[in-house]
Formats: C-alpha cells, sequence, structure tokens
C-alpha cells in the first residue's frame, strides 16, 4: 500500500430538490465546506477539475465560471465529464496530476442542478448520454436500461422484485439519518406490495419507482493532497491506495454481459491489484445504486460475493452497518439522492468520514479500509477508489 | 456556387431521430426496401450491427451491406410505462436486446406480442415498420 496520495478535505451541499440558487452558489457550499474541513485557506489550491454532466443548465465551460466565484484563478481548471461518475473520474485525474509532480493540491468539484427542466426533460438528456443514433429513436431512458440488466439478471439468478425492494428499503434507513439526504423517509416492503403506493407503481419492468434513484440538485468537493502537503496541513488524511477505471460498448449490442458491468469488475481489478488488498479487506462500501439492481450487481462485480449470491447478502442484511460489509449506509443514491456530477464526490466524502470515525449516526464499527464504486451512464464508464487511513 | 448537398437520410431512423448524417445512410434504403441491414469489413469479414462505415478491427472503411434474415434469441427486455419527450404516444412500448450469434440487435417488440408472453430466450425476428409521418422503423416479431 503506497501513502503518496492523500484526500484531506471532503465538502458536500444538502442534496434537494429545486435549489434556490445559481450553481456557482451550489458549488460554492461543497468547497467551503470541504475548505474548513481540511481548516485549510483557498491559497493552497493549485488546481481545480470542475465535474458535472453537461445541459442541465444553460452555462457552457462551467469551471471558468465556478473558478472566479471560488476564488481560485487564477490557477488552472477544467471541466470533466463521464456522466454519473463525472466527479470520481475527477478525482483519478486530479490523483494523476498530482503524482506526476505538476500540483501539490487539487480541488475536485462535483454540481449537477438538475431541478431547472422536468423529470422527462431529464430523463431525455440522460437517454442521451447513451447511443443517440441506434438507441435513442427507439425512446431508451436509463430505468429502462437498468431494467433490460434487472430482467436478465433475475432470470438467470432467481432475484425477486422483493429482493430488489429490500435493497430500496436497507437505503431509506439510512436516509432517514443523513441529514444531506434528498429521501428523508422511510419505505417498507409493504409499499412495494400496495398496488395505490406510489412506490410500486412501474417505471420500465421490472423496476418500479421505488427501484429508482431520486434526481436532486447538490455540489460536493474532496481535496486532494501530496504526501508532504497532506501530512503538513491534515492531522486526519486518508490515502488514496487504489483507483480502477474502464469503459464499455455504448450500445447493449455491443456488449456480452448483462447480469453485471464489465466496467466495475475491470476497475475493481486494477484498484484491489493497486491497493494490495482483497475485496474481503474492505469495511465500508460505497456503490452506484442509481438503480436497486445496480447495488445488486456492484456486490457481485466488487466481489463481495460470487456471482448470483447477491440476494443472500441482501436477505441476511449483511450489507447493513452491523452487517459483515456494510454498503450505503448513507442512504445511497436511491435516498440521498443523485446529483449526477456530485455523486462521486459525496461517496468519496461518506467513506472519508467513515474512515476517520466522523460519520456520526451512519458511523460502522472501526473501517480501516474502504471502496468507492461509481458507474457513468449504463455501465459506459466504471470508477472504483480504494481508500484507507 | 451552389451548396453541396447534405445526405440527410437518417433523420428518418425512429420515432425521433436525434442524428441526420452518417455514413451508413443507406440503412435507410434498405429500410425502405423492407431488409434491416448491417455491415461487413471486406478485408476481415466482420459483421458490425449497427452498421459501421469503419472497421476497428483493421482499421479499413471498405464495408459491404448484408441483410438481416433469420432470427435470434431474446436476451432481455423492459416495457416502458413512463417515456422520454417525444415518445409519450408510443406508450407502453417494450424495448429489447436479441442476440443473432455474430452480432446483437437494439430495438421494440411489436405490440402484437402481449406482454405475458414475452419470455427471455424466445426466437425473434426483426420486421421493417413504418411509424408516421414517412419515419421508418423496425420491431421484433414472432418467426
Amino acid at each position: 500500500m503506497d501513502k503518496k496520495i492523500a484526500i484531506i478535505g471532503v465538502g458536500q451541499s444538502a442534496f434537494v430538490r429545486g435549489y434556490p440558487g445559481s450553481i456557482r452558489e451550489l458549488a460554492f457550499e461543497a468547497f467551503k465546506e470541504a475548505l474548513k474541513d481540511a481548516s485549510m485557506s483557498t491559497r493552497e489550491i493549485g488546481a481545480s477539475v470542475i465535474c458535472s454532466a453537461p445541459e442541465y443548465d444553460k452555462q457552457r465551460s462551467p469551471a471558468g465560471v465556478l473558478a472566479e466565484y471560488l476564488g481560485i484563478t487564477p490557477k488552472p481548471t477544467f471541466y470533466l465529464e463521464s456522466l454519473c461518475s463525472s466527479s470520481s473520474m475527477g478525482v483519478r485525474v486530479a490523483y494523476s496530476l498530482i503524482a506526476s509532480g505538476l500540483h501539490d493540491v487539487v480541488a475536485v468539484i462535483g454540481f449537477q442542478k438538475m431541478s431547472e427542466i422536468s423529470s422527462a426533460e431529464s430523463q431525455e438528456r440522460m437517454g442521451r448520454g447513451a447511443d443517440i443514433q441506434w438507441e435513442s429513436p427507439f425512446g431508451t431512458m436509463m430505468p429502462a436500461y437498468y431494467a433490460m440488466y434487472a430482467r436478465a439478471y433475475m432470470e438467470k439468478y432467481g432475484l425477486t422484485p422483493e429482493d430488489l425492494a429490500s435493497v430500496r428499503v436497507k437505503a431509506a434507513t439510512y436516509g432517514q439519518i443523513n441529514e444531506k439526504a434528498v429521501y428523508r423517509k422511510p419505505v417498507t416492503l409493504e409499499m412495494f406490495k400496495d398496488p395505490d403506493n406510489p412506490m410500486s407503481s412501474p417505471v420500465a419492468s421490472p423496476l418500479r419507482v421505488g427501484d429508482c434513484c431520486a434526481n436532486a440538485d447538490g455540489s460536493s468537493c474532496v481535496i486532494l493532497a501530496n504526501k508532504e502537503k497532506a501530512e503538513a496541513l491534515s492531522k486526519k488524511p486518508i490515502w488514496i491506495l487504489g483507483v480502477g477505471a474502464a469503459s464499455e460498448s455504448v450500445n447493449l449490442a455491443g456488449r456480452d454481459l448483462f447480469t453485471g458491468l464489465s466496467v466495475a469488475i475491470s476497475a475493481a481489478e486494477q484498484a484491489y491489484k493497486m491497493a494490495g488488498v482483497t475485496p474481503k479487506d474492505i469495511d465500508v462500501a460505497e456503490v452506484h445504486d442509481c438503480f436497486t439492481i445496480a447495488e445488486v450487481m456492484a456486490y457481485e462485480n466488487l466481489g463481495f460475493c460470487k456471482p448470483g449470491e447477491a440476494k443472500e447478502l441482501i436477505r441476511s442484511k449483511e450489507t447493513y452497518k452491523e452487517g459483515t460489509i456494510p454498503v450505503n449506509v448513507d442512504g445511497g443514491l436511491l435516498s440521498k439522492g443523485h446529483p449526477i456530477g456530485a455523486t462521486g464526490g459525496s461517496q468519496i466524502r461518506t467513506i472519508v468520514l467513515q474512515l476517520r470515525g466522523e460519520a456520526g449516526p451512519m458511523q460502522v464499527k472501526d473501517p480501516k479500509i474502504g471502496l468507492v464504486h461509481n458507474i457513468g451512464g449504463v455501465g459506459l464508464y466504471g470508477n472504483v477508489t480504494i481508500l484507507g487511513r | 456556387m451552389a451548396k453541396k448537398e447534405m445526405d440527410v437520410r437518417f433523420k428518418k431512423f425512429g420515432t425521433v431521430s436525434f442524428t441526420a448524417t452518417t455514413k451508413v445512410n443507406d440503412f435507410i434504403d434498405y429500410l425502405e426496401k423492407g431488409k434491416l441491414a448491417g455491415t461487413i469489413c471486406k478485408k476481415c469479414g466482420k459483421k458490425y450491427f449497427p452498421p459501421r462505415a469503419d472497421c476497428y478491427n483493421c482499421l479499413d472503411s471498405d464495408m459491404d451491406w448484408f441483410e438481416i434474415d433469420g432470427t435470434g434469441k431474446l436476451i432481455t427486455y423492459s416495457t416502458l410505462q413512463y417515456a422520454p419527450v417525444g415518445f409519450e404516444k408510443d406508450l407502453p412500448y417494450t424495448i429489447a436486446l436479441v442476440d443473432f450469434g455474430e452480432f446483437k440487435v437494439f430495438g421494440r417488440i411489436s405490440k402484437d406480442i402481449p406482454e405475458d408472453e414475452i419470455k427471455v430466450g424466445m426466437e425473434l425476428k426483426p420486421k421493417v415498420v413504418q411509424i408516421s409521418d414517412g419515419q421508418l422503423s423496425f420491431e421484433f416479431v414472432k418467426p
């Protein structure tokens, strides 16, 4: 395990519906919190990576606008996007900027303000994160793509709709105690069985409203530093032990695996190898549960269990806070919310707080190594980041 | 000098087409003849669906067309109750991925097949359909 680059500050805005401000003001909330968390001044930041998925707001090239508002000009800044994994990819790039020796301290700022457009428009934009030439003309959207994975998975491994609902119930358990979550209400299995309850309403079979994450406005900020700066500036640096990333054919016709995401398998392998750890070493994880089925597949793709065995982890509650491998004990994308460009940074923040022992009511018992799994598009991009004390 | 006319045939593909120009616009001509076609690299023989103008295997752009006939096996599908902007009037509809062995095809399953008769692994074949305003698409039907 190579402790050469650390995370020294993390911040996140509350994830909300209808944020009453502009994108620069939204970004400021996470940035301010990360700087206060790191007890450092803006002057220390050598470069910034600004991450979001484009077209949800009118601003083009948001990096310059945000850098000016955050007071980090004239330092270099640029915009990076890999859809929903943008800010994990930002952390990967920041890692390389520091590892190369170009910069000592880099801020990764993720943001998304989705509420300026309607839900249908949002679905149309997200849908265009798939193949607009050959798939979008059929009327595709994200829930339907993940529903196709859910169908294939359920057919092969006997996962039930109730297993999927159980993933949502777990997410809501922790969403209720995360004061930054957009969805703070409890969810029960009974809601999924009640045809009059909105949770059971079909979206794209076999997925229901309750299987889908909540769109939200939000921002996140992760500040990375080299060893020298980390040890000088931070009392509790959290080290980046491993990073992995991969891509896959955008068109489903170009893929071979429909019961898991090949990008997650590949990114995890890279990250485990770099960190010199195995799935058994992971004490707490954040996985990309944009839909309930995505969390199920993540357990297997990350090696927490064998293919087809995720349902056993769900049924035995081993991924709850007290279980052998706690997953998404901050509510996940399902309840905490999924402001696309901010999501990866928020997941990383959760793991940093867990490893520091600062996760409050969500705290897992004494975790030493944590993992973040963040997916862009429908398994189009995948990032896995392993962190340690 | 007159502006060179752009080949925008691809605008006719699907309920809503998001792009008009592509080097594989002959795809539309095949649809007009009731055929679904992919491309095959003349050099290495790799079959592509969706069709491509360029082969990434041998970095060659000399391609032939081949017509898709016969049946494939349904890999997976989903029936949508919500639709993105522009597709609302089609609801509910079922999208699917069908395996033809050398290639896979993404499309919709015909509404002639009731949802409870759709099963993973079933045999399906593509059928070209005229939607509205001259738009062209294809859907999967029982062989």
